[in-house]
């Protein structure tokens, strides 16, 4: 676990200064929950608080010490997700009859959280990939969900969700590819953007046209990679990793048709993956308010360190509370998520929105406390800025989230 | 085989945390600090859950001496592969004051009424490193022990033990019923898997008292105070050899 192997290189670690390696910098930020006010752990079972531990530890020797290489050379780390997947991270909420983990959405929440703490885009990937899995082990057959749900789980195969396309973004239920059925099986003709692991994942979640116009016209294919037809195009040169790329539905040959009963389609999007994007927001926030009070703590200027500065001391503390609002507030989405409430779909909306936004503020203001070190690559809290950015746009952008909010608010009235 | 290891776990903060001594240097400040297994602790299970995947023992059995909140501890060892647990109760005063003492005297008490045939622990804990309650443990049930350990095999009755010393590698074979502290190279500790933690729940934790096991948890130490290092001073530069070797007669250092 963390600690024996942390135990060996902390032994080995000398004087804490500026302008040190790596290995240090992101040593610090496994000193999960020392600041006590900002510890995640707070109100958790302990249940809850071992699976966090597992994930926090996981995070700090599995991927943070490669999350700087992972971003550089632009890598689907498949490796480090398949020991995630051995821990039971492939399908933290799928059912156990079919691998997954069977665990609640604030466990899911507080797993991704923690993740996110060693690398933000492939946590927000593991997230995307668990979401996939659950829709086939709930939407699917029984004979869908043992052909997919066992190796997705072990990742075996990793799956991506396909809803974006060229001309439909946030206006998803204008989407435009098709799928007809011809016989016993679909022909799917269509163009999707933006798609997380596109051409390197097996398993693809595609919506599509069956129907009429709108989102009643909408169901939800799964197809699987080789299949003839499908290709991928180049890997779009991002701002952080795994985003996304093209992927190509030109005709083709028997594919798996699942469909989706009536799913918040009013929206287009699936209210789903709000609270695992707000959690890995959660996460980089949190690694960042802990780089930024150590950096204050070390940094000298003007004869004193920069926490003696009040004007720091204060957007620290800002920078904590923003934090801990964050953090209740996706808690509590989460579990309204897995109560079934009627609020549900409005509060993680509201927790996207609001954590979202937050968390790049309080990574940014971390970057900025960082002074020009802040801009260097050696140092993590620039990844964390830039991984945690596209947060506010991907699962559907903030002006969506408050399209959503807005609409029940005026829909009661 | 049908082997029982018994493996204690010590509850205590965590690695990572910087330490404060008490305002009134009774000791140092544990309320509201993380705290988790002792690393070397953590080691001691593996090794013993590796055992019983080997099948080479039947029953992995942890325990660990305190208060309430070790049973979290016992917890994690149990999600790591351990059987079932055992929670003998201290606290207070008398928690503040356990040491390898009594902890060994508890421990070989539980040895005899589980009828252990093994006993592995790590070699010290990370906040007293006493390094002393596996020795103890072994003179008080007169068996022999393997300490240091960085590797460990069982062969028929007995077990082949490579120890850590000073001057390298020693390789020592022990009659069983034994005792093994564990060193850092004996192995790496597993993540536990989410659904192990979950099988964790159902496992049973017994709770039991010194005083049922006839033995007194009252310290003979008593703690006079607890200061922080010195602060590290700045150094003298000399010219020559000769200034050298003269500045550390002086000093009374040669």
């Amino acid at each position: 676990m963390a600690a024996t192997r942390a135990l060996v290189r902390g032994v080995r670690l000398g004087s804490y200064s500026i302008g040190r390696s790596r290995s240090l910098i992101f040593n610090s930020v496994q000193r999960r929950g020392i600041a006590a006010c900002v510890d995640p752990s707070i109100g958790l079972t302990d249940e809850q608080k071992e699976f966090q531990k597992v994930a926090f530890d996981f995070a700090a020797n599995e991927m943070a010490p490669h999350m700087a290489e992972w971003d550089q050379k632009e890598m689907f780390p498949v490796e480090a997700m398949r020991k995630a997947a051995q821990l039971g991270f492939g399908g933290i909420y799928v059912n156990p009859d079919v691998g997954g983990s069977g665990l609640s959405r604030l466990d899911t929440s507080i797993i991704f959280e923690a993740l996110s703490t060693g690398c933000v885009s492939t946590t927000a990937y593991i997230s995307i990939h668990n979401m996939c899995a659950w829709m086939i082990d709930t939407f699917g057959n029984n004979e869908q969900r043992e052909k997919f749900c066992p190796d997705l789980c072990s990742m075996q195969k990793f799956a991506s969700y396909c809803l974006t396309e060229p001309g439909s973004g946030s206006d998803a239920a204008s989407l435009l590819t098709s799928a007809k059925l011809q016989g016993d099986h679909y022909i799917l003709n269509g163009t999707k953007a933006f798609i997380s692991g596109g051409g390197d994942t097996d398993v693809y979640v595609v919506m599509c046209r069956t129907g009429g116009k709108g989102p009643k016209g909408i169901s939800c294919l799964v197809v699987e990679k080789g299949t003839p037809g499908l290709s991928f195009g180049k890997k779009e040169k991002k701002v952080m990793n795994i985003f996304g790329i093209r992927v190509l539905f030109r005709t083709g040959t028997p594919w798996s048709a699942i469909f989706l009963k009536d799913r918040n389609f009013s929206t287009g999007v699936n209210a789903s993956s709000f609270v695992p994007t707000a959690s890995c927001s959660l996460g980089a926030a949190h690694a960042s308010v802990l780089l930024a009070r150590d950096h204050m703590c070390v940094r000298k200027q003007f004869g004193e360190t920069l926490s003696n500065s009040q004007f720091l001391q204060f957007k620290l503390a800002e920078m904590a509370t923003k934090l801990v609002a964050s953090r209740l507030l996706v808690r509590q989405a989460a579990v309204a998520l897995q109560e079934g409430r009627p609020d549900a779909v409005s509060l993680c909306s509201m927790a996207k929105l609001f954590v979202t936004d937050e968390c790049f503020s309080i990574c940014n203001q971390a970057l900025q406390i960082h002074g020009g070190y802040g801009y260097l690559k050696d140092y993590a809290v620039q990844q964390y800025v830039r991984d945690i950015r596209v947060h506010q746009i991907l699962e559907g952008t903030n002006e969506v989230m408050r399209m959503i909010i807005a609409r029940s608010l005026l829909t009661e009235s | 085989m049908s082997a029982r290891v018994l493996v204690g776990v010590k509850r205590v903060i965590d690695y990572a945390v910087k330490i404060r001594v008490k305002p009134d240097h009774t000791g140092v400040v544990t309320d509201g600090v993380k705290h988790s297994m002792n690393p070397f602790c953590e080691i001691a299970v593996e090794e013993a859950v590796k055992l019983k995947e080997k099948k080479l023992v039947k029953e992995v059995v942890a325990v660990s001496c305190g208060p309430q909140q070790v049973q979290e501890t016992i917890r994690t060892a149990l999600a790591m592969g351990a059987d079932r647990g055992i929670h003998v109760e201290v606290s207070g005063k008398d928690y503040e004051t356990l040491g390898p003492l009594q902890v060994s005297k508890i421990l070989a008490a539980l040895a005899k009424k589980e009828q252990a045939d093994l006993i592995i622990l790590g070699k010290q804990a990370i906040d007293d490193d006493c390094n002393q309650t596996g020795q103890m443990t072994a003179a008080l049930l007169d068996w022999p022990q393997g300490t240091f350990a960085s590797e460990v095999n069982i062969e028929a009755d007995k077990l082949k033990v490579v120890r850590e010393v000073d001057g390298g590698l020693e390789t020592i074979k022990i009659k069983l019923p034994a005792v093994v502290t564990a060193d850092l190279r004996l192995n790496t500790p597993r993540y536990a898997t989410l659904p192990n933690i979950m099988k964790a729940k159902k496992k049973k934790i017994a709770n039991v008292k010194p005083a049922d096991l006839g033995v007194d948890v009252s310290s003979r130490l008593e703690v006079l105070k607890v200061d922080e290092p010195p602060q590290r001073q700045g150094g003298v530069k000399v010219e020559t050899v000769n200034d050298l070797v003269r500045k550390l007669k002086e000093a009374g250092r040669i």
